[in-house]
């Protein structure tokens, strides 16, 4: 359950961008108008493959002031659930898919003076409708985007072309150029907010320089989606809606729950969040906390769990849901 | 009288200097000197270096502490005659200011209130500030009737100095306006307010 706003979409166009991206354009089945957004806002698509529900969230890289449509770049991810496998090889110009209202967790804050925005790879999607806001508002930006090969990275020609060199630096891994992090931290005015979206490894050693250069964590900000990792096999029992249950190899408890025909409140699905935080009623077996959304304590107190990535290895997990 | 639990009740949670920070501005406002003495005392002299003091001395002005800061040798000290030219240099120091710098303010909970008002201005989320409150707990309260912004207020109700409503003094506390709110306490009989308290001192 999602505040049961979700919208039937039909898929208006798929746009090859490199061999690994490929972008979607979403329109509304009912010819109404998409609602406007704010950049780095993502949505959750809804994908039927052969049976499995699939719910994936994707940022949304369209302008935000266009309600025409919604748009999203999805990268294939081979050995991975599945989601991206399915956007590339199902989907087609004309299918139908159901899409979340936007969500964002991740906006810029609007009392900072100047932006500073860090992408690795796909990373770059919720900056694209974020760089749109940024110049139609008039505010002070810029872009430091690392990619691995000029051929693999998606996006970063039409973004120098749009707003040129001065605010789009490009790094290539295969060029051995690599975003120089401690020095960009170091010379930035009073009141410049830090952005950083990509690979774990990356959002990580972006923080941890910027603190050590004196910034505030109130200035930093990242978004990080977690798949859910796959993991054993293990029992739940809801005991609201009295359901037996097995969250399989690679499902979550929620996707489990969802099967089962449980309407269990999510947002983000991705660990960050906090929509889907249930409480634990009897725990025989530990929790494994894989979100980055509960604190230490309420990891320790074995009383909640978010059911969207973490998972449970032992006898039995009981859950109020 | 005060009505508990209001949220924007500020909390000062004292000084407490960051060890990452390139560069430390403190602004420092009477007995706020002493904040920053104590943090000597407790962190070294090493962080003094890298630190600039604005100082106010206000009411604490014969117990001289702009002596024993200055004598502390940090890398600029500056003591302000009166609070506007002290507000004036505070921008020219924002202006001038790189990330990295953190802003320390101690004193009355007028002078921090205006204070983080400018910082605001100046993109500082307010949670990265560090504040501590010493000397006078006196108010700086605005009417809510006609606006009008009264400092050093130690009793409530007390007569509004611009439009001379007897005023409740509420924990409801403005960050945009750096003061908090004051409310008609006789609007439904006027001339039955009680007699001030001394609240605030």
């Amino acid at each position: 359950m999602s505040l049961n706003t979700d919208m039937p979409v039909r898929v208006a166009a798929v746009t090859p961008v490199t061999d690994l991206v490929k972008r979607f354009r979403f329109e509304r089945m009912d010819g109404h108008p998409m609602p406007f957004f704010s950049g780095g806002a993502h949505v959750v698509v809804s994908m039927n493959d052969n049976g499995i529900l699939r719910r994936n969230p994707y940022s949304l890289m369209s302008n935000p002031d266009d309600s025409s449509g919604f748009e999203i770049s999805v990268l294939r991810v081979p050995n991975s659930r599945g989601g991206s496998i399915f956007m590339h090889e199902q989907v087609r110009p004309g299918d139908q898919l159901t899409v979340s209202q936007p969500v964002n967790l991740f906006a810029p804050d609007h009392r900072g003076r100047k932006h500073i925005l860090f992408a690795g790879g796909i990373g770059i999607t919720p900056f694209i409708a974020m760089m749109e806001q940024f110049s139609r508002d008039n505010i002070a930006f810029e872009l430091h985007y690392a990619i691995r090969s000029r051929s693999h990275g998606a996006y970063w020609q039409q973004l120098l072309e749009r707003y040129g060199p001065r605010r789009i630096k490009i790094y290539v891994d295969e060029e051995n150029t690599f975003i120089p992090v401690a020095e960009i931290a170091d010379n930035q005015p009073l009141g410049t907010h830090l952005y950083v979206c990509g690979p774990a490894g990356m959002i990580d050693g972006v923080l941890l320089t910027a603190l050590r250069a004196g910034w505030p964590k109130e200035n930093l900000h990242s978004e990080r989606f977690l798949a859910p990792p796959a993991g054993l096999p293990f029992q739940v029992f809801l005991e609201t809606s009295n359901i037996h249950m097995t969250v399989g190899e690679h499902q979550s408890i929620l996707e489990a729950a969802e099967a089962h025909g449980c309407d269990a409140p999510y947002m983000c699905r991705g660990g960050a969040c906090g929509q889907c935080e249930t409480e634990v009623l009897s725990c025989d077996g530990t929790l494994q906390h894989n979100d980055i959304y509960l604190s230490d304590e309420e990891r320790a107190s074995g009383k909640k769990i978010m059911i969207c990535v973490s998972r449970f290895k032992g006898q039995k997990l009981v859950l109020q849901l | 009288m005060l009505v508990a639990g209001i949220k924007s009740r500020p909390e000062y949670k004292g000084l407490d200097v960051d060890a990452h920070a390139k560069r430390h501005l403190f602004v420092l406002e009477g007995e706020g000197a002493q904040a920053l003495i104590d943090q000597v005392g407790a962190k070294g002299r090493d962080f003094l270096a890298k630190s600039e003091i604005l100082y106010l001395a206000a009411a604490a002005a014969p117990k001289a502490y702009d002596v024993a800061l200055s004598a502390l040798s940090p890398d600029v000290f500056w003591h302000a005659p009166t609070l506007q030219p002290l507000l004036f240099r505070l921008r020219a120091c924002l202006d001038l200011a790189r990330m990295g710098t953190r802003l320390y303010i101690a004193g009355t909970e007028g002078f921090i209130g205006q204070i983080m008002q400018v910082a605001m201005e100046y993109g500082i989320d307010y949670h990265s500030i560090h504040t501590e409150h010493r000397g006078s707990a006196a108010r700086r309260v605005q009417c809510v009737h006609c606006k009008g912004i009264t400092d050093n207020v130690t009793t409530s109700p007390f007569a509004c100095t611009h439009c001379g409503l007897p005023l409740l003094v509420r924990d409801h506390y403005s960050r945009r306006l750096g003061a908090f709110q004051g409310v008609n306490i006789d609007a439904e009989e006027p001339g039955t307010a009680p007699a001030p308290e001394e609240m605030f001192p």
